[in-house]
């Protein structure tokens, strides 16, 4: 296995994960993947279509539990606890490990609900005025606070996609996560909605651990500190962004990023 | 590999071919608008002929009939009226002979049998009239009633001229056709108990499917796991939506009335029949509406830790609900509609009098029209028809009630 080669380990991870692998039915989609998240930068899982980055990031938060053929081995961690353990409550882990969808996917409420859903099932506000902070902070964190706050009771749905995107983050961002997914969170923006998002990413990292899978090089040579690069359900590379698209030590990497498949 | 011309978008075949494409849309179409046609004209042939003979039934011919009490062989004291001395005064036939006094011999003929009720209605509001000449509107027989309104016999006919000259006779809309009861006599006959037994039977049928349709629905969709137990189910419930209802009928006989000994006739079983029937439509429509639910809102209310639970009735009953609904009036409508299930049960019994609970003997609107349709007098025909209406009406009722729930309810994306 080449896995060896690559620098997987970091110190002080805030997720790690050991030997993972995913099955469908018979069907192996993951063959054994380990990597650890760091709390302080931003990762980004890259690879061609089907090479298993989105369903691995998909078991960070046990998003597969929903799926009834999947099935996942190895041992993955949050602050050092395992969370397919029985003992770790499934609907907290996804509390305290947010994710953003590929679609934008904003409640059919209006913008204020869309945030404020999630403090409320967690009882995270004190009340009608302390749930009014929690919305304003979360809409700012998320870049959307002085586009929206004269119409925070319209519908989420009436937004622009990139705006619902932000929304959707905001809405991650409002129950304190510790650590946020984004499953290809541009693929369906335009170039000026990818470019705020990047840049609302940019001023996440340090508070969230951030993982992000994305189609676009470009995107994770910018927005992201470390990079990992999937094919076919294997970790091929994993480390430091710049290392990885100026001297990829693998072949596949190589060919990946110069553009040969994908 | 042989070189081909080039397409000659301008040849003879391809002109050939876009005119047939043409003739087969202006077919299409022609054969469209003519099946909408023929079902608007069915439409207005049933509403026109139903209209027609329905709005007389809830019109009723009545005779002023002037009733000298003085002079009557009345034998009632004025001070003590009693429902046993009205019982014991042989009003019938103090009426008849106070009728031919005033209409002539053949008064009998003329008014309905059941005029003396009331006399002995006008005799007990206001017991003073029993001193004096009083002038008390009482229904007419059903040949002059209908000799009145359209056309009846030709003696009907002309006693109908001789009492318009009199200006004694009018027509005019009967409420008693609302607020009474079924009865022998078409004149005093009412839809009233059959309504109440049709709301309070679509009331147990709604309080027990409903609930029961949607959490089946619920539960197979969101926590079922797939495999052959469910899938057995799944074809058992569209199997029973396709039943026909006299099997529900027989069911119901056969568990609520001989195994469970509930009341017989009465709106709580044939409640609990029809919705035997309703429930797999609920099933069915429920499930279609919770599958067109989009992953993407599940994902999202999961992806910030909403439990399973929390998921299901925070985020996909409500964005199902509109769907459900709909199925649901479908649902009633057709329950409403419903007679052979309840035939079964006993619910074709002569009821005179409105249920007052779901306990008590009762009957419905298509029963009701089923039983006054086989009847042999004449004047039960518009009653019948005017019953229709009032079904017609219920039914119409039901489902602008459903349109506005639906759209209160439906979401804008």
């Amino acid at each position: 296995m080449t896995q060896e080669q690559t620098n997987l380990t970091i110190d002080n991870p805030k997720m790690s994960a050991r030997d993972v692998k995913v099955f469908y039915g018979e069907k192996q989609a993951i063959k054994g993947v380990s990597i650890d998240v760091g709390m302080d930068h931003v990762t980004a899982f890259i690879g061609p279509s089907g090479c298993g980055k989105s369903t691995f990031l998909r078991t960070l938060n046990r998003m597969n539990d929903t799926v009834a053929s999947a099935r996942v081995e190895g041992e993955i961690t949050l602050d050092g606890e395992n969370i397919y353990a029985p003992s770790m409550d499934v609907v907290q882990l996804r509390a305290r490990v947010g994710m953003v969808f590929q679609k934008p996917n904003p409640f059919p409420k209006s913008i204020y609900e869309n945030i404020a859903y999630g403090p409320r099932i967690h009882g995270l506000a004190a009340g009608k005025a302390d749930m009014d902070v929690i919305v304003e902070k979360s809409l700012r964190r998320a870049g959307l606070w002085d586009e929206v706050k004269d119409r925070l009771h319209d519908s989420g749905t009436a937004l622009s996609g990139g705006q619902q995107q932000r929304l959707c983050i905001g809405r991650a961002i409002a129950v304190e996560p510790e650590v946020i997914l984004m499953d290809e969170p541009c693929s369906a923006l335009d170039p000026i909605a990818t470019a705020k998002i990047e840049e609302l990413i940019h001023e996440l990292r340090g508070r969230y651990a951030i993982v992000i899978v994305t189609h676009n090089m470009q995107q994770a040579a910018r927005v992201s500190q470390r990079t990992a690069f999937f094919h076919l359900g294997d970790l091929v590379e994993y480390g430091v962004t710049s290392d990885i698209f100026t001297n990829p030590r693998q072949e596949r990497t190589k060919d990946y990023i110069t553009g040969r498949y994908g | 590999m042989s070189t081909r011309n080039p397409t000659d978008w301008k040849s003879e075949a391809m002109r050939k071919r876009i005119a047939g494409r043409y003739a087969a849309e202006r077919r299409f179409k022609f054969a469209g608008l003519f099946a909408v046609v023929l079902s608007a004209s069915f439409l207005a042939f049933l509403l026109v002929t139903m209209m027609g003979n329905g709005l007389r039934g809830f019109t009723r011919t009545e005779i002023a009939l002037k009733v000298d009490f003085p002079a009557s062989p009345l034998l009632l004291d004025p001070k003590a009226i009693t429902d046993e001395a009205l019982a014991n005064a042989n009003l019938p036939m103090v009426t008849g002979t106070v009728a031919k006094t005033a209409l002539g011999d053949k008064a009998d003929a003329l008014l309905s049998p059941t005029a003396w009720i009331n006399i002995r209605d006008a005799i007990k509001a206001d017991p003073t009239i029993l001193s004096r000449t009083a002038t008390i509107s009482v229904p007419a027989s059903t040949g002059l009633d209908l000799a009145a309104k359209s056309k009846g016999s030709p003696e009907m006919e002309a006693e109908v001229a001789r009492l318009k000259q009199q200006g004694v006779l009018s027509t005019g809309f009967n409420f008693g056709f609302l607020t009474a009861s079924d009865g022998t006599d078409p004149t005093q006959v009412g839809i009233w108990g059959a309504f109440k037994g049709s709301l309070l039977t679509m009331l147990v049928t709604l309080i027990l499917s409903f609930p029961v349709g949607v959490a089946t629905a619920l539960y197979l969709e969101e926590y079922a796991r797939k495999n052959w137990w469910t899938d057995i189910i799944e074809v058992s419930i569209n199997n029973l939506a396709a039943v026909p209802s006299i099997i529900f009928g027989l069911l119901g006989l056969s568990i609520f009335l001989n195994l469970a000994h509930l009341p017989r006739s009465a709106a709580l079983v044939g409640g609990m029949t029809l919705a035997l029937m309703t429930m797999p439509v609920i099933v069915i429509a429920g499930r279609n509406a919770i599958k067109s639910v989009p992953p993407s809102i599940r994902d999202a209310a999961l992806g910030i830790g909403a439990s399973p639970v929390q998921v299901v009735f925070q985020h996909v009953l409500p964005l199902a609900l509109p769907g459900i609904l709909t199925g649901t009036i479908i649902g009633m409508a057709r329950a409403l509609g419903e007679t052979a299930p309840l035939l079964m049960i006993g619910m074709r019994a002569f009821i005179a009098t409105p249920p007052g609970g779901i306990t008590d003997p009762a009957t419905v609107l298509p029963v009701q029209i089923f039983l006054w349709s086989d009847e042999v007098s004449k004047g039960f025909v518009e009653k019948t028809s005017a019953a229709i209406i009032v079904l017609l009406a219920f039914l119409l009722a039901m489902n602008g009630l459903a349109i506005y729930l639906r759209n209160k309810f439906e979401t804008r994306w």
